[in-house]
């Protein structure tokens, strides 16, 4: 096993159950080294059970797993001292300033005091956070508060690092930049486990699970996610576009129609070229047509609408 | 075992938040100087100048004499004469006086035959407090001047605070009190805050252990209940002129020992509650059989079994014997080990307890 495909984490049959709710069921999953591993699905579908259990803190009801060598049942403190850990709340103590909390998650991961400072001030410097070292951590903007999760997050330079929806309420712009820290982490080395809802951050993830109710549908990359759905997709300019989209959803060949503006968005399933279906029913109706390629967000909606119908 | 970096690392984030937090802080200067004025000098259980009406049936030189005598011990304030029943009861009732003084007709002659004449002294009973001190005063005046001189005489000797000074009492007691009020109610609402701020979760999946986090929380909260009781008893001896008779070692050492169990306690209730307020609520919920069980105001040897049951099982009961044995008595080691010995039991019960209930996952 060469270190680019050693595995960091791995779980079998994993299950958690709350009373009579299951909130993850039989959930079995492999991240290797560096990748930036995306778990997707809607709110309440087990994303924080699943990343509460992988990190030690949630006792899993049933199943096992080990997590960067050590086992889910037995290691769950040595878990903890080789991992990061980012919630959407961001957990920073908000009366503290920017440099007071990293120095406190720098001694909470037992950094000895010379080294501690060489961190603190590479994790500033790294963060862009130098100019507000001294600023109250509650006064700070979301996405400044997540520079300094991260930041707090990375400071002992753990080899996983777990985040669980990380950009909740933060601005497009920062969400950007964020990512590509995600990216620069990963390319040095760093496992990253992400939570989110937002489908074009699903698409800058090597690999993808989406999760529904406590399950778990699909996994791989992006792409061989899309793939596997066999969908089509094609964006029609179409007059009187409501009731030309209730006709379209009739048809069992078609698996959603959405509108963009003035566009419909129409998918196909079966390999059903959508202009042609388009055309055939509508008709005259259409005034353009083009084809579109098929998105995570085409395949996740494709999945979750049958699996709940 | 503990890491220091990690403990170092708690306690001295917790002293920074503790900085920023300049309401609680300036509480817990405050909170000290204001119990100790308050029941320093308003709780005065002391019963002087207790309002008297006389009922003179007599009117001669003895009766006078007898009356002139009663005003001496400084326990009555005569505030005029009354002329009959109905008069006493009005002066109970405006609350004018709470002793009436009867003295029958024929009181001198009586004396003079050496006779047993009684002599009739009515309290407002309303107030149990005063109707001891007041019929004890009296009957002791009326021993004294009876005409057949007793065999044997009862000399009270007041040992350790002979002028019956509530203070003297009191000061060493608040301390206990105070400690009580403020670590309970400092740890409970320190851990339950984090909770509620959602960093709870973040200290859980870190590689800090319990031991660590508890230590390093509640460090700096040792350090602030030491400096409370300093200021207690420092402004008690200057105020309320409360002597310090025992050793300072033995008092620190057995307070460290009763904020621990306070702050164990503490950190329990920090585990039930989800809130602070929640916290707060337990923590004061707490504070109330400690005030009225512990022997802070009532004492100990007056209350049914259950009640005394009850209270071996607060810590403020045993350091209250303590603060006391030592602080007024001069008590020693060999003195006070027993309640010691309680108080260790306590915090190895509370401790455990907490450590049971605290623990290192999110359910």
């Amino acid at each position: 096993m060469t270190a680019e495909n050693e595995v960091i984490v791995s779980t079998e049959h994993l299950s958690r159950r709350f009373g009579d709710l299951v909130a993850v069921r039989d959930l079995s999953l492999e991240i290797r080294r560096g990748e930036i591993f995306g778990v997707l699905g809607p709110n309440g579908a087990g994303k924080s059970t699943t990343i509460r259990m992988l990190c030690g803190i949630l006792d899993p009801t049933s199943g096992r797993g080990t997590v960067v060598g050590f086992d889910l049942a037995r290691g769950a403190e040595q878990i903890k001292a080789r991992i990061g850990y980012m919630t959407q709340r961001f957990s920073l103590y908000e009366d503290l300033t920017v440099i007071e909390n990293l120095r406190f998650y720098a001694g909470l991961y037992g950094l000895a005091a010379a080294r501690r400072e060489d961190r603190v001030r590479f994790s500033l410097e790294r963060s862009g956070l130098a100019s507000r070292r001294g600023q109250i951590a509650g006064t700070l903007s979301g996405g400044w508060k997540q520079r300094v999760a991260l930041a707090c997050a990375t400071i002992h330079q753990p080899p996983l690092l777990f985040l669980d929806e990380p950009t909740a309420g933060v601005d497009p712009v920062s969400r950007r930049e964020f990512w590509e820290r995600i990216h620069a982490l990963a390319e040095a080395g760093t496992t990253v486990l992400v939570t989110t809802h937002y489908m074009d951050e699903a698409e800058r993830c090597h690999r993808l699970a989406f999760i529904f109710r406590g399950g778990l549908l699909d996994v791989g990359t992006p792409t061989e996610i899309v793939a596997r759905r066999g969908l089509r997709v094609a964006e029609l300019e179409v007059d009187d576009a409501v009731p030309a989209a209730a006709r379209l959803r009739q048809l069992p060949e078609v698996d959603e129609v959405a509108h963009y503006g003035h566009t419909l968005r129409l998918a196909t399933v079966g390999g059903v070229d959508p202009e042609a279906l388009a055309r055939a029913q509508l008709g005259a109706q259409v005034r353009s047509s083009r084809a579109a390629r098929a998105t995570v967000e085409d395949a996740f909606v494709s999945m979750v609408r049958s699996e709940g119908a | 075992m503990l890491a220091l970096t990690r403990t170092l690392a708690v306690a001295r984030k917790e002293l920074l938040q503790l900085r920023r937090d300049r309401l609680t802080l300036a509480m817990m200067a405050a909170l000290p100087i204001a119990q100790l004025l308050l029941f320093g000098y308003a709780i005065d259980t002391d019963v002087r100048h207790v309002p008297a009406v006389v009922w003179d049936q007599d009117r001669s030189a003895a009766s006078r004499d007898f009356a002139q005598g009663l005003q001496a011990t400084g326990f009555y304030d005569f505030k005029g004469q009354v002329r009959d029943g109905a008069e006493i009861e009005r002066a109970f009732r405006s609350g004018r006086a709470q002793v009436a003084l009867v003295i029958p007709p024929r009181f001198e002659a009586a004396l003079a035959q050496g006779r047993p004449e009684p002599v009739q002294l009515i309290v407002d009973g309303s107030d149990p407090q005063t109707v001891g001190s007041a019929t004890s005063t009296a009957q002791g005046l009326a021993a004294a001047r009876s005409p057949r001189a007793p065999q044997l005489r009862v000399e009270p000797v007041n040992w350790y605070n002979p002028d019956l000074k509530t203070s003297t009492n009191i000061v060493p007691g608040l301390v206990g009190v105070i400690l009580t009020m403020t670590m309970v109610m400092l740890t409970a609402m320190a851990i339950a805050r984090e909770r509620e701020r959602g960093t709870l979760e973040q200290l859980i999946v870190s590689p800090l252990r319990r031991s660590e986090l508890v230590v390093g929380k509640i460090a700096p909260y040792v350090a602030i209940g030491f400096l409370q009781m300093t200021l207690i008893l420092l402004l008690g001896r200057v105020i309320f002129g409360v002597p310090f008779r025992g050793s300072i070692a033995l008092l620190y050492c057995a307070a460290l020992i009763f904020i621990a169990a306070n702050l164990a306690l503490g950190l329990l209730f920090s585990t039930l509650a989800r809130t602070q307020q929640q916290a707060m609520q337990m923590s004061f919920f707490f504070l109330l059989p400690n005030i009225l069980l512990s022997g802070f105001m009532f004492p100990f040897e007056a209350m049914p079994p259950a009640a005394q049951a009850l209270s071996q099982a607060l810590p403020l009961t045993h350091f209250l014997r303590i603060v006391r044995g030592v602080v007024l008595k001069a008590a020693e080691l060999p003195d006070v080990a027993g309640e010691l010995g309680w108080l260790g039991a306590l915090l190895l019960v509370l401790s455990s307890a907490a450590t049971l209930r605290f623990r290192k996952k999110l359910d």
